[in-house]
Formats: C-alpha cells, sequence, structure tokens
C-alpha cells in the first residue's frame, strides 16, 4: 500500500486535488471547430465533385453557419485565457512544437475565408443582391473564376482545423487519457460527421440527405471503429493507461461516455439514418440532433476525464 | 551550466520551512504555492517507510510546458532554468495541462506562475531561498557541470531517483534515497 499526502497544506484553486484547468470553453470549442471544419469540408468536396447544383444546401446554405459558430467557438477561447489583453501575443510567433499556435494560425485564416465563401454565394442565395462597391464585384468574378482552387483551400484547412481538435489534446503527455495519437482521427471524424448532420438538417431536397447519410453512415462506423482501437490501446498500455480507461469502465464516466457517446450520439442516429434510407419514415432533426448531442458530450467526457489522469509516482 | 536540486530525502523531517521561505522570498499570493512537501508512506503497519519530498518544477531538460506554450512566453533560461515571461503568456493553461509533476499555477494576476529556482538570487551567486533556509541541510542547489559543486557532491556517493521518469521529461530535481 502507498499513500502520499501534501504535508505542507498544498491545495491549489482547480489544480488540487485534480486538474480542472479547463472548464467548458474548451469543449464547446472543440465541438464548434470540428463541426465548422466538418461543413466547410463537404461544401469544399462538393464544390470540387463540380456538384453545386445537386448539393445547394451542402455548398451554399449550410457553409452559412461556419463562420458564426467559429466566432462563437473564438469567444469561448478567448473567454478561457486568463491573460485576457495579452492574446494578441499568439499572432506575434508560429512555435511548431506547440499545436495551440498552429491551430490558432489556422483559426485565424479559416474564419474569414468561410466568410467569405458565404459573401461568394450571396448573389446565388438572394435574389437581387448586388456589391455596392466596384472592389466586391472585382473579387466576386475572381472568386467565381477560382472557385475549385478555392474550395481545396478550404478542404486543406478544414482538414487541418478538424485534426487539430484532437492533437490540441493529444499533446499532452502528462495525460495519460489524451496522450494517444488516434485522438487526432477520431476528433477529425467525429467533426465531420457533426458537420454533414448539421448540413442534413438545413437540407430540404430529399436526394440530397439521403447521399449526406450515406456518407455520415461512413463517418460513424469509422468512429466507432477508432473508439474501440483507443480503448484497446488503453487496454494493452501501461498502468498509467489503464487506469486511464477505468474511468470509462466503471469509474464516474461509464454512463456518460457508453449511454450518451456511443449508445445515443452514434449507435441510435446511425440506426435512425439507415432506417430512414430504407424508406421509413424519420422526423429530420432527430438523427442531427442525436449526433450534435453525442459529439458535444464526447468532447466534455474527453477534456474533464482527460484532466484527472495523470502519472503515478 | 545545468542548474539542479537534489533532496535528501532521509534528512527532509518535512517542516514546511522551504515552503515558507518560498512565498516570502518570492511573493507568492495566498492561498498557492511554488513548492510543497508531500509525505509518501509505503507498506503496511508495522513494517512502514515513510519518505518526505520536497517538491517544486523539475526544471526538465525536455520541458514539455515550454513546447507546448504557444507564444514562447515559457522558455529555457540560462543553466536550464524554465521560466515564464509575464507579459507574454495569455493563460491559455497548456503549460498546466502538460505538466506532469503539477508544479504550476494559475497566478491571480493572470499569467501562469512557477518556481523560479530564485534565478534573481542565483545570479547573484546566492542560493534558491528554500535551499538557504532548510534548518536539516537537505537541500542541495548547483551547477551539474561543475564536479565540485554542491549537487554534483550531493549526488556522487548517494543513490537518487527523478520523479516519472516515464515521462521522458528528464527532470532536474534528483530525490536523495
Amino acid at each position: 500500500m502507498k499513500e502520499e499526502l501534501f504535508v505542507s497544506g498544498r491545495n491549489i484553486p482547480n489544480i488540487d486535488p485534480y486538474l480542472n484547468i479547463w472548464h467548458w470553453q474548451i469543449p464547446l470549442y472543440l465541438f464548434l471547430g470540428g463541426l465548422a471544419a466538418g461543413i466547410i469540408f463537404f461544401a469544399g468536396y462538393f464544390v470540387v465533385r463540380g456538384k453545386e447544383k445537386e448539393m445547394p444546401a451542402t455548398v451554399k446554405w449550410a457553409p452559412i453557419i461556419a463562420p458564426i459558430i467559429l466566432v462563437i467557438g473564438l469567444i469561448a477561447l478567448f473567454w478561457d485565457l486568463k491573460h485576457k489583453l495579452y492574446f494578441w501575443q499568439l499572432y506575434t510567433t508560429i512555435r511548431f512544437t506547440s499545436p495551440m499556435s498552429w491551430g490558432a494560425w489556422t483559426l485565424m485564416a479559416i474564419t474569414p475565408f468561410s466568410i467569405i465563401w458565404v459573401a461568394s454565394y450571396m448573389k446565388e442565395m438572394v435574389p437581387g443582391w448586388n456589391w455596392k462597391y466596384k472592389i466586391l464585384i472585382g473579387y466576386d468574378i475572381l472568386l467565381n473564376k477560382y472557385r475549385k482552387s478555392f474550395a481545396w483551400v478550404m478542404m486543406i484547412l478544414a482538414i487541418i482545423l478538424g485534426v487539430y481538435t484532437g492533437i490540441l489534446l493529444s499533446a499532452f503527455n502528462a495525460r495519460p487519457l489524451w496522450n494517444t495519437s488516434i485522438l487526432g482521427p477520431l476528433f477529425l471524424v467525429s467533426g465531420f460527421s457533426t458537420g454533414l448532420a448539421t448540413t442534413m438538417w438545413v437540407s430540404k431536397d430529399e436526394k440530397e440527405r439521403k447521399i449526406l447519410s450515406r456518407i455520415d453512415l461512413v463517418f460513424i462506423a469509422v468512429e466507432l471503429f477508432l473508439i474501440v482501437h483507443l480503448f484497446m490501446g488503453f487496454m494493452a498500455g501501461t498502468a498509467v493507461k489503464t487506469e486511464a480507461f477505468q474511468l470509462f469502465l466503471g469509474g464516474p464516466f461509464t454512463v456518460s461516455f457508453w449511454v450518451f457517446v456511443v449508445l445515443l450520439g452514434l449507435i441510435f442516429p446511425a440506426t435512425l439514418e439507415t432506417l430512414e434510407l430504407w424508406g421509413y419514415h424519420v422526423p429530420k432533426w432527430i438523427p442531427p440532433v442525436l449526433i450534435l448531442f453525442g459529439g458535444l458530450m464526447f468532447r466534455f467526457v474527453m477534456v474533464e476525464a482527460g484532466q484527472i489522469t495523470r502519472f503515478l509516482y | 551550466m545545468r542548474y539542479a536540486m537534489a533532496i535528501d530525502t532521509k534528512k527532509c523531517v518535512g517542516c514546511g520551512d522551504c515552503v515558507v521561505a518560498c512565498q516570502t522570498e518570492n511573493n507568492v499570493p495566498h492561498g498557492y504555492c511554488r513548492d510543497w512537501i508531500v509525505e509518501s508512506v509505503e507498506g503496511t503497519y508495522p513494517n512502514l517507510d515513510l519518505e518526505f519530498r520536497s517538491e517544486r518544477c523539475n526544471h526538465c531538460d525536455n520541458a514539455p510546458c515550454v513546447r507546448c506554450c504557444p507564444t514562447g512566453a515559457s522558455h529555457i533560461a540560462e543553466g536550464g532554468i524554465v521560466l515564464v515571461t509575464h507579459n507574454e503568456c495569455i493563460g491559455c493553461g497548456a503549460c498546466i495541462e502538460s505538466c506532469p509533476y503539477d508544479a504550476r499555477y494559475p497566478h491571480p494576476d493572470g499569467y501562469v506562475d512557477k518556481c523560479t529556482f530564485c534565478i534573481h538570487r542565483v545570479e547573484k551567486g546566492q542560493n534558491p531561498a528554500c535551499v538557504d533556509v532548510c534548518p536539516t541541510k537537505c537541500l542541495h542547489f548547483g551547477d551539474l557541470d561543475d564536479p565540485n559543486s554542491e549537487v554534483s557532491l550531493a549526488l556522487k556517493d548517494r543513490k537518487w531517483k527523478v520523479l516519472a521518469p516515464e515521462a521522458g521529461t528528464k527532470p532536474q530535481l534528483y530525490f536523495l534515497t
């Protein structure tokens, strides 16, 4: 038996007895970032494939949500900073070893780009829309000419943003639950799935929704596959990893993870989407709401649980 | 030059003088601390093994806090001392998450704070405050590159361990056992 005590009265707020430095702002931001990445990626994807006409909601309407949630996410991030007035220091340097640094730069690029994306479709979305200034008309023409190249840039930025939401956590080797390289692809896939769900919700076209639903099913399957791999890695891992895994296997996060994330957030909506594809009527808002709920829960669970896990000495 | 500290766990009685000295010397806000004492008991009664450890930032050679810092506020100064530049720190908490020793804390003024090995004293040729005040002389500070420094001599004839070596951080606090 081993017992360790602080005998000098150490009890630092948010650090002792266990770490809780990152609160609701971080998982909310990770969720919104992944969601925006998903929306942007598929908007770009269908432009590159030349399917703008068949997929109006994916390419034109859903992307309106992206800059809005990105800004909300950025506000959440800013809220979480404890030395707020120095936030600009992020943009005085690029530090490649710090995911937070290149993530901040990616956000700096993708947020204005997503606004430009929406603006470039204003003429098609709003009948009679006209840009007031000549320079804007010029940009509009230029963008429409190089639409596909722009779509490629957006797709790549979306992948970086989606992966970054996972790597942000996996870079911390002090937190065994986070310190696994599978978190990058897992958060990417989960983010893309929530993006697809939102787009499905926005779409009014039956055919478009079916295409999105099929893609989403693949993403949910991959996500489940990656979750199985995540836990296989923990089970076969060192003491700190198996200890971390216990939080989900009888520990305080068992129900929130297996019931809310896996069952209600992945398996149940996947079943409903399959039924819908088979021709059964399912209210169109139910699968997306479940997927979004699952995605949000997943990030809350990972951020909260990860902070509890630690090295044992 | 490579500053390090050796802590004699056989001599430490857990009095907490080092903690008070640090709080006074560095004006550490009430309710926080840059160093602390762990009492570790192993075994079952009556076969118990007791160890006192005066812990603080490990000033790691491979410091994850420096790696994770998005602005470069966390950096390695001369002699391997890990420091935080207050007006470059945005208080994002990445370094706190990255430290396997939980050696950092958010200062009420916003920036992240931690042990500096009392660099302001070391630069003048003095020891860190915790070392000077220790009544059992169980803390040894100095330059590892100098074979005659107090820390080198303390490590020469004794068995020692570092905390969580498997974290790969190459910590520079050596616990004499």
